[in-house]
């Protein structure tokens, strides 16, 4: 018979000596993987979007699909342009067609279904459009939720996707507040926009901030006083998409309305 | 501890081993921890390069001036010197060797992109002049009138 002292004890012994071996455990020590090589400390990427400026031409959408080999067909793409539509009745209308690929070429906004809602000139009260991309989160809610550790956070502030890693489980496409993420229709993985970080590391733009003939998209680094896009995020009126989930989006938006979800 | 406790924990002993031991096959060696923690920076390290060798494929027009540089003067009076070239003319890559022309997209759509008259007053798009695509010359290519590099009317 064990007694209630010695079953105690073991407890405690087996307690304590599996604390061990979950250290042991620990696949590799953090830093140490990546001591001494590039030093991405002094960047933390950010993007800027001015929603007063971007006239619905898709071009940004059309040069992502190219650059990022998309494949140009598939109803799918890492930037979107979405237009809204407030009509003096107080209704909202929203639409995305192709995620703006082509550019808005009718003022009929669509519904969806085939439907299509006819908006007279008069009837406008105000009408813009909202360029969309993944916000590059401080707090990325699909890198928490994956599995097997198929995406992740670059010390820049970059979420990327491990396409040969990923078992594509959709986890983080169901997590992702913003919408970003989809199913790459090639590789059957997860897929999402990662600020062009082909380019971004080579010290160019993005393909959608160079598509952009007016301005309405810029990258910068959060880190750098000099930056001016830091400046402006710092100094000026931004706003950020679904501030209450904590996500802390690094996408900041000029000229946001609340009619913007 | 007699036998029937120390038998299923040698049985639970080889398969923590045999675990173990699986994945230090399957789970690629430089699998780890970034700089980001725990919480966000599980990664297999190599990816991060594989990321960076992507190919570049929109050059901007700073790469076509040693070759089309008159298109660029031209362009750089017109009102559509905001507009980089590779957005009519799709993404250079590795134009002329590959491929040794860039396609010339003369549909009228290119252009209502931003002339099809959306009346806005609240964005950017209210303020381009915008065309009537189905009173403004229907079934012609835009450019058969305007030269989309200085679209200012010149007829060609
Ligand atoms: C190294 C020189 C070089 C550079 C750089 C270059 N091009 Fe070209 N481009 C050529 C040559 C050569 C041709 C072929 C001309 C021909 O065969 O008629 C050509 C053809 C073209 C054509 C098709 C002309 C036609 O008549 O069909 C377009 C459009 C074009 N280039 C656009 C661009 C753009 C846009 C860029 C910059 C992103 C660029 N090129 C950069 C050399 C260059
Ligand atoms: C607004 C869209 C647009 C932009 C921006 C644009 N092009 Fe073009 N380009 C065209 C179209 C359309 C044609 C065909 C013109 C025609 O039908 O004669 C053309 C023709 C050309 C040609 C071949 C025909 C010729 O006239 O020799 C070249 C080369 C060319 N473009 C280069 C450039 C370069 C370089 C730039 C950037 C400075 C540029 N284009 C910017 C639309 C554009
Ligand atoms: C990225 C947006 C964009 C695209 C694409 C575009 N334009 Fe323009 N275009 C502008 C802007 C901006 C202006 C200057 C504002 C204005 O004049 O309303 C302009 C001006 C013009 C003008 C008036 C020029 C003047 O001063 O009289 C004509 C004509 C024109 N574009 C024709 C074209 C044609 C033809 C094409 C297709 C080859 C084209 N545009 C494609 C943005 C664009
Ligand atoms: C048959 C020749 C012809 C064709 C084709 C043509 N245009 Fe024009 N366009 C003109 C003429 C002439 C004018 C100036 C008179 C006017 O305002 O109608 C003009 C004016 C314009 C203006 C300035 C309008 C303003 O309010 O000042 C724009 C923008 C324009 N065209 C865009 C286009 C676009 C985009 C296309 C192709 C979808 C196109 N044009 C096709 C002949 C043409």
């Amino acid at each position: 018979m064990i007694t209630r002292r010695d079953f105690l004890k073991y407890t405690l012994k087996g307690a304590a000596g599996l604390a061990v071996p979950v250290a042991a455990l620990e696949i590799a020590a953090p830093g140490k993987l990546f001591a001494g090589k590039y030093d991405p400390s002094g960047v933390r990427w950010v993007f800027l979007v001015d929603t007063l400026k971007c006239v619905g031409c898709g071009l940004c959408v059309k040069a992502c699909k190219l650059e990022n080999e998309i494949p140009y067909d598939a109803n799918v793409t890492r930037t979107w342009v979405e237009r809204y539509v407030l009509t003096k009745d107080g209704r909202v209308s929203a639409d995305t067609p192709k995620g703006a690929r082509d550019g808005f070429l009718t003022e009929k906004v669509e519904l969806g279904q085939g439907k299509y809602r006819d908006i007279k000139k008069e009837e406008i009260e105000k009408a813009f459009f909202v360029p969309k991309l993944c916000n590059q989160c401080q707090n990325p809610p699909c890198v928490q939720v994956c599995p097997v550790g198929a995406t992740y956070q670059t010390p820049d502030g970059v979420v990327l996707i491990d396409r040969k890693w990923c078992i594509g489980c959709g986890y983080c496409i169901m997590a992702c507040p913003y919408g970003v993420r989809f199913f790459h229709p090639v590789y059957h993985v997860a897929e999402k926009c990662n600020f062009c970080y082909h380019r971004i590391t080579k010290g160019m733009n993005t393909a959608c901030v160079d598509a952009c003939p007016f301005g309405a998209r810029k990258i910068g680094n959060m880190k750098d006083p000099n930056d001016p896009v830091a400046k402006i995020i710092a100094s000026e009126r931004v706003g950020v998409l679904k501030e209450e989930y904590g996500t802390k989006p690094q996408v900041y938006y000029i000229g946001l309305s609340k009619e913007v979800r | 501890m007699s036998n029937h406790v120390l038998r299923p924990l040698f049985v639970v002993a080889v398969l923590v081993f045999l675990g173990l031991l699986a994945r230090h096959f399957i789970v690629p060696k430089d699998f780890g921890i970034g700089r980001t923690g725990y919480m966000y920076g599980w990664h297999r390290k190599s990816n991060v390069e594989d990321w960076k060798a992507v190919k570049v494929k929109y050059r901007t027009a700073e790469y076509c001036k040693d070759c089309h540089s008159d298109k660029i003067d031209l362009i750089m009076t017109s009102p559509h010197a905001i507009i980089n070239c590779e957005n009519c003319h799709g993404p250079a890559v590795d134009h002329p060797d590959d491929p040794p022309k860039l396609p010339i997209d003369r549909s009228r759509e290119l252009c209502l992109r931003c002339h099809f008259p959306l009346p806005y007053p609240t964005s950017g798009r209210g303020k381009i002049r915008g065309i009537n695509p189905e009173l403004h010359n229907p079934g012609q290519a835009c450019s058969t009138c305007h030269n989309p590099h200085k679209p200012e009317l010149s007829i060609q």
